[in-house]
Order: C-alpha cells, then sequence, then structure tokens
C-alpha cells in the first residue's frame, strides 16, 4: 500500500514534469536579463517592454484578438443553434447530423486546413487573409460549442420547455426567457473555448492566412526560424496566461460539458 | 354546452394505439379524473389536449371552438407537469409571474396577482427563494399557483403526487378539492392510484390500453363497474364464475358449480345460458353469525383459508365448498379483531342480492 503510493506519486509528478517544465522553461526565461537562453542572469521586464513596441507583432495580436472575436462570436451563434437541433432531433435519418457538425473536431487539422484552402481558391476563388482564416476558424469551432450546449441540454429536464410553451410563452420567447439562460453556461463556455482555440491555432491558418496576413502563432513561428529571442519567450507566456485563464473559466463554467464525450 | 369535448380522438406511436377513439365531454367547473394503469394513455391524452400532440384522427373543442392547429401558448389551458416544471433559474415569484407576463399584464397588476395566487398555496413567505430551496410539497405548490394564476378555463395535472410521500399526498390531496371549489376552474386530473380518483373527482373516466373504459360518478364506477376490467382495477373485488340460468324484473338466478344457485340483482342485456362473473367487493360479503343466515339472500359454507389483520379492518380469505377463495372484510369497530376466526375454522358466508354486479364475458 505505502510502496504503491510512493510509485504513483513519483509516476504522478514524472508526468507533470513532462507536461509543465517545457512551459517553465519559457515563462522563465521570458523575465531573464539575456539574449540567450542558456543561463539565468537577473530578472527583467524588458523584453515584455520591446514586444509592445514591435510593430509586427502588435499587428499579429490585434489580428488575432480580432479573428479570435469574431469567429468565437459566430461559432458560438451557429454552434448554439446546432445544439439545439442536435438535442431537439434524435430520431430518425437526422439521428447521424452529430457526426456531421463534429467531423471537423474529430478530423485531423492538416486535412481541414488543406481542404479548406482547395475550398477557398478553386471553388470559391477568394482572396486569402482576413476572411479566409476567420471562416476556417469558425468551422472548426461549431462543433466544440454544438457539443458544450448539447451537453448542457441533455442534462435539464425537457418539460421545462413545454412548461413555457404551455403557460403562454411562444417559441421565441421560450428560446430567451427559459432555453437561453439556462443553456448560457455552456454557450459561454463555447465561446471561451471557441477563443481559445482559434487563437492558439497555427497548423490550419497556415494554409489559408495567405502572405499578407500573420497571426500571434504565425508570427511568433517565423520568428523562431531566425533565433528563440526572450521576446518569444514573452509573448508565449501572455499567449500561455490568456489559454489557462479562458480554459479555467469555462471548466468552471460548464464542468460537466468539457469532460462529457459526445 | 360542454367546456371540453373530446370527439373520437387516436394517437398513435409506430404499433401503440396510444389513445384510441376516446371520447369525452367534460363540463365546466368539473373535477374530472383520468385513472388507469402504466403506459395506458393518461398523459398521451393531456398533451393532446395540451396542444403538445396533435391527434391523428378526431377532434378537440373548447368552448365549442376546435383546437386543432392552436399551439399550446395559445391555448387557455395550462399543464401541472409530474416534475413540476419550475424554472430553476427564477424565484418562486418569477415563476408565477411568468405565464403573466407572457400575456402582457401590467406590472403591478402582476405583482398583485403573483401575491394572491401565492397566498392561495400558503407560499406567502417563499416569495424569494428559488426552487431548488423548496421540498417537494411545496413545489407542488409552487406549480400550481403558476398554473393557475391567470385564471386558464382548464387545469391538467399529470400525477401532481407521484413524487410526495403518502402522508403529504394524503393532505394535499384534501387541498386540492378545497383549492378546485375556490377558483372554480375544470381540472382534469391523472393518476394512477384509484384510491386518489375516488376521493378527489366528480366523475371518474377508467382507461385501459389507450380506450376509456367507464365514465361515472366515483361511486358509480366503484358499485356499478361495467366490465371485469373496470371492477378489478377500482378497489378490490371477488369475481366469481356463474352461468345465468333466469332472468327477468325480479332479478338473476345464477348458477355456480360446486355452490349452487345465486341470487341477483336484475341486469340488462342477459340471456339464460350466458356466462359472467359475479363481482362482489369484500365489505359487501359478510362472514356470518348463527341468525344473520336468514336475512341473506345468498350464504354458503367455507373455511378460514388465511387473514390479514389491518387496524381498522380485518380481511378475511375464505375458502368456499367448490375451492374458490373469497374475500371478506370486516370492520373492527371494537379493538382487536371483530370476529375471532382461526384459520382452518369453518364459517359460513353471505350477501344481499342486491350486493353483487353481474359482468358478462
Ligand atoms: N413520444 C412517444 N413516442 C413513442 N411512444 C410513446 C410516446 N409517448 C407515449 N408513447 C407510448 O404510448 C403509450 C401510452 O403512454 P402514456 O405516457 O400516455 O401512458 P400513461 O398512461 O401516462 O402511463 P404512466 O401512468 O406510466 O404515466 C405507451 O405505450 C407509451 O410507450
Ligand atoms: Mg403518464
Amino acid at each position: 500500500m505505502r510502496r504503491g503510493n510512493v510509485w504513483l506519486w513519483t509516476a504522478a509528478l514524472a508526468v507533470y514534469a513532462f507536461l509543465y517544465l517545457p512551459l517553465a522553461v519559457v515563462v522563465i526565461f521570458s523575465f531573464n536579463d539575456s539574449l540567450l537562453n542558456a543561463a539565468w542572469v537577473g530578472f527583467t521586464t524588458r523584453w515584455y517592454t520591446t514586444l509592445f513596441e514591435d510593430a509586427d507583432m502588435l499587428r499579429a495580436g490585434g489580428n488575432s484578438l480580432f479573428i479570435a472575436f469574431s469567429a468565437a462570436g459566430v461559432a458560438t451563434v451557429l454552434g448554439t443553434m446546432a445544439g439545439i437541433a442536435l438535442q431537439r432531433w434524435q430520431s430518425g435519418v437526422l439521428r447521424c447530423l452529430p457526426f456531421l457538425v463534429l467531423t471537423p473536431v474529430a478530423m485531423p487539422e492538416i486535412l481541414l486546413g488543406v481542404s479548406l484552402l482547395l475550398f477557398f481558391r478553386q471553388v470559391l476563388d477568394l482572396t486569402l487573409g482576413l476572411v479566409s482564416i476567420l471562416i476556417a476558424h469558425i468551422t472548426f469551432s461549431i462543433g466544440f460549442v454544438a457539443i458544450v450546449v448539447r451537453v448542457r441540454l441533455a442534462g435539464l429536464d425537457a418539460s421545462l420547455f413545454e412548461a413555457a410553451r404551455d403557460l403562454g410563452a411562444g417559441p421565441w420567447q421560450t428560446f430567451r426567457r427559459v432555453t437561453l439562460p439556462l443553456i448560457l453556461p455552456g454557450v459561454l463556455a463555447g465561446f471561451l473555448m471557441s477563443f481559445t482555440l482559434s487563437i492558439d491555432d497555427f497548423v490550419i491558418t497556415v494554409f489559408v492566412a495567405g502572405v499578407g496576413v500573420t497571426t500571434l502563432p504565425l508570427q511568433i513561428y517565423s520568428m523562431i526560424k531566425v533565433a528563440v529571442s526572450p521576446e518569444v519567450n514573452a509573448v508565449s507566456t501572455l499567449l500561455m496566461a490568456l489559454t489557462l485563464t479562458l480554459i479555467a473559466a469555462a471548466s468552471k463554467l460548464a464542468p460537466d460539458a468539457l469532460k462529457a464525450k459526445p | 354546452m360542454a367546456l371540453l369535448e373530446i370527439r373520437r380522438i387516436s394517437r398513435q406511436f409506430g404499433d401503440t394505439k396510444a389513445v384510441d377513439d376516446v371520447s369525452l365531454s367534460i363540463e365546466a367547473g368539473e373535477f374530472f379524473t383520468l385513472v388507469g394503469p402504466s403506459g395506458c394513455g393518461k398523459t398521451t391524452l393531456l398533451r393532446l389536449i395540451a396542444g403538445f400532440e396533435e391527434p391523428d384522427a378526431g377532434e378537440l373543442l373548447l368552448d365549442g371552438r376546435p383546437l386543432t392547429g392552436i399551439p399550446p401558448e395559445k391555448r387557455p389551458v395550462h399543464t401541472v407537469f409530474q416534475s413540476y416544471a419550475l424554472f430553476p433559474h427564477m424565484s418562486v415569484a418569477q415563476n408565477i409571474a411568468f405565464p403573466l407576463q407572457m400575456a402582457g399584464t401590467a406590472s403591478d397588476e402582476v405583482r398583485r396577482r403573483v401575491d394572491e395566487a401565492l397566498e392561495l398555496v400558503h407560499l406567502a413567505e417563499k416569495t424569494r427563494h428559488f426552487p431548488h430551496e423548496l421540498s417537494g410539497g411545496q413545489r407542488q405548490r409552487v406549480a400550481l399557483a403558476r398554473a393557475l394564476v391567470n385564471k386558464p378555463r382548464l387545469l391538467l395535472l399529470d400525477e401532481p403526487m407521484a413524487a410526495l410521500d403518502a402522508k403529504l399526498r394524503q393532505q394535499i390531496t384534501g387541498e386540492l378539492i378545497a383549492l378546485q371549489r375556490a377558483v372554480g376552474i375544470t381540472f382534469v386530473f391523472v393518476t394512477h392510484s384509484q384510491e386518489e380518483a375516488l376521493a378527489v373527482s366528480h366523475r371518474i373516466a377508467v382507461m385501459n390500453a389507450g380506450r376509456i373504459e367507464q365514465v361515472g360518478v366515483p361511486d358509480q364506477i366503484y358499485g356499478y363497474p361495467q366490465n371485469r376490467f373496470v371492477a378489478d382495477f377500482i378497489g378490490t373485488v371477488n369475481l366469481l364464475p356463474v352461468e345465468v340460468r333466469a332472468a327477468d324484473q325480479g332479478g338473476l338466478r345464477m348458477f355456480a358449480a360446486g355452490l349452487g344457485e345465486i341470487a341477483g340483482a336484475p341486469a340488462t342485456a342477459t340471456a339464460v345460458g350466458q356466462r359472467g362473473v359475479l363481482a362482489l367487493r369484500p365489505e359487501q360479503v359478510r362472514v356470518l353469525a348463527g341468525s344473520e343466515r336468514q336475512e341473506m339472500d345468498n350464504h354458503f359454507r367455507g373455511t378460514v383459508h388465511d387473514y390479514l389483520y389491518l387496524g381498522d379492518v380485518t380481511v378475511y380469505k375464505i375458502a368456499l365448498d367448490n375451492g374458490s377463495v373469497i374475500e371478506s372484510l370486516l370492520a373492527n369497530s371494537l379493538p382487536g379483531r371483530a370476529r375471532f376466526l382461526e384459520r382452518g375454522d369453518a364459517v359460513e358466508v353471505g350477501w344481499q342480492r342486491e350486493a353483487g354486479v353481474y359482468l358478462r364475458d
């Protein structure tokens, strides 16, 4: 028993170290007063100052935030509708629909990237840029929102919605006064998840970004092709902090939704 | 004119005929109860009235106007759901205000009516509470108040007491009757408890497999069941297989194999030679003491097979000479058992000719 515990603890520590040591290194070196990621010299915040003076970085950051907000917004609206539809139509032919909305969630990113690129270029003849990135991000986020919303709905008593109708609320009022308030945690969690997915996305964005527009992950990648500068550490640290905050918020809002399988 | 007229409606799910050619007419101010075993279509019938289902055939008329195609929110019909379906994100007052707001009632009027409704169900001090902070009984009363607050023409209650314990059920049964009397709204109440049905209703409809077996006032349903299903479902009944020997104004003469002749009350649509059962309630069957024998139209010998002491009454199971076991119920009007009979005692049982109901096969 005792012995088993020791082993368990060791294993757990190893896993956590494996997961978080690289991240910790990035964070630590973002405050290191040296151009080289080699030895600790002293504490500084100047890499963060540099970061906020770097026009390319700021533009990429601005793009990323804009895309993340818009994509998450649109994906939340569409995903919520999809989630409600999935919960409502569970019989007959429509039963395969959940699978269809969820495919982008499970599909390898590279596949999605390639197919979106082909679609934008060959089918739509769209100039790659902000719009194409936006559409791509919306595409892969909808499924996540739909899952979270559907799980939330499945946990609610279906007679609540009938009660609303029964008591005189039309379909729209039922949605606004009863359905939406009750699924709101799921909707917000879906929004936060979409936001995180969008702001972190690299693979799909590379395919559909074209030449003119760059996002934060693309910018970071292009910078480390030269060398891992402390500025990259700084921007990565900020990105990490944002992502972790959003994930924590999302899991607080809809704890079951994030755990449950579609 | 009846408030609600149900004309030959049917609703089928796949192969299941949930509601099968049902016709009913429910009067204004009535406390009408639907009773029947699980899966007989009670909920489906309520859902058809509320508008959550559309009939495959037949039609519904409320105040003479057809309800076909009118969505639930436009019907002056409210439902108390089995789960109560209180909105968890709204306080008690907000829940009750909901139907008023949906109807576009002015806000000070809403406040007044909500207070009135809370008063009616004795929950005035729980206004600000949320549904999860209430007991089962309190939730049920909020659901009632919410469904009644804007005075629907018809209130549907789908087993509103299924989630409550026996003691509370009894108390709430009483409150429900008083409430219905106070508000004067027509209630259509669903239960699968026959005691509850007998206690609360003006009229009862007994349902089985999607069909209505019998409609009537409680004592009619209990006293004069029209068929074996109703006799058996409502209360306890002894069923003695018999054959009709003679039928005239004076009454029925029946023959039970191994027992002999039985005299019965006049019955309609019977013919000599017809087979059926004699339905006798346990309280109609007397275990006879010496002198009572002469007063009984029918009396037979038997032995005490078993008995069940229930406090207020004792149920004796008497094995008759032909092997059939008949139940007799004796009130314990003095402390202890009314008749100190033991298993194996030879006894005589009897009943008056008016007691039983003959039901043909
Ligand atoms: N939406 C549905 N889809 C398929 N079958 C249904 C549906 N609703 C009801 N049924 C079937 O119709 C029949 C009647 O159901 P209903 O719920 O009306 O019974 P009930 O009398 O209310 O039973 P209980 O006392 O158990 O509530 C059942 O056999 C049920 O399985
Ligand atoms: Mg039911």
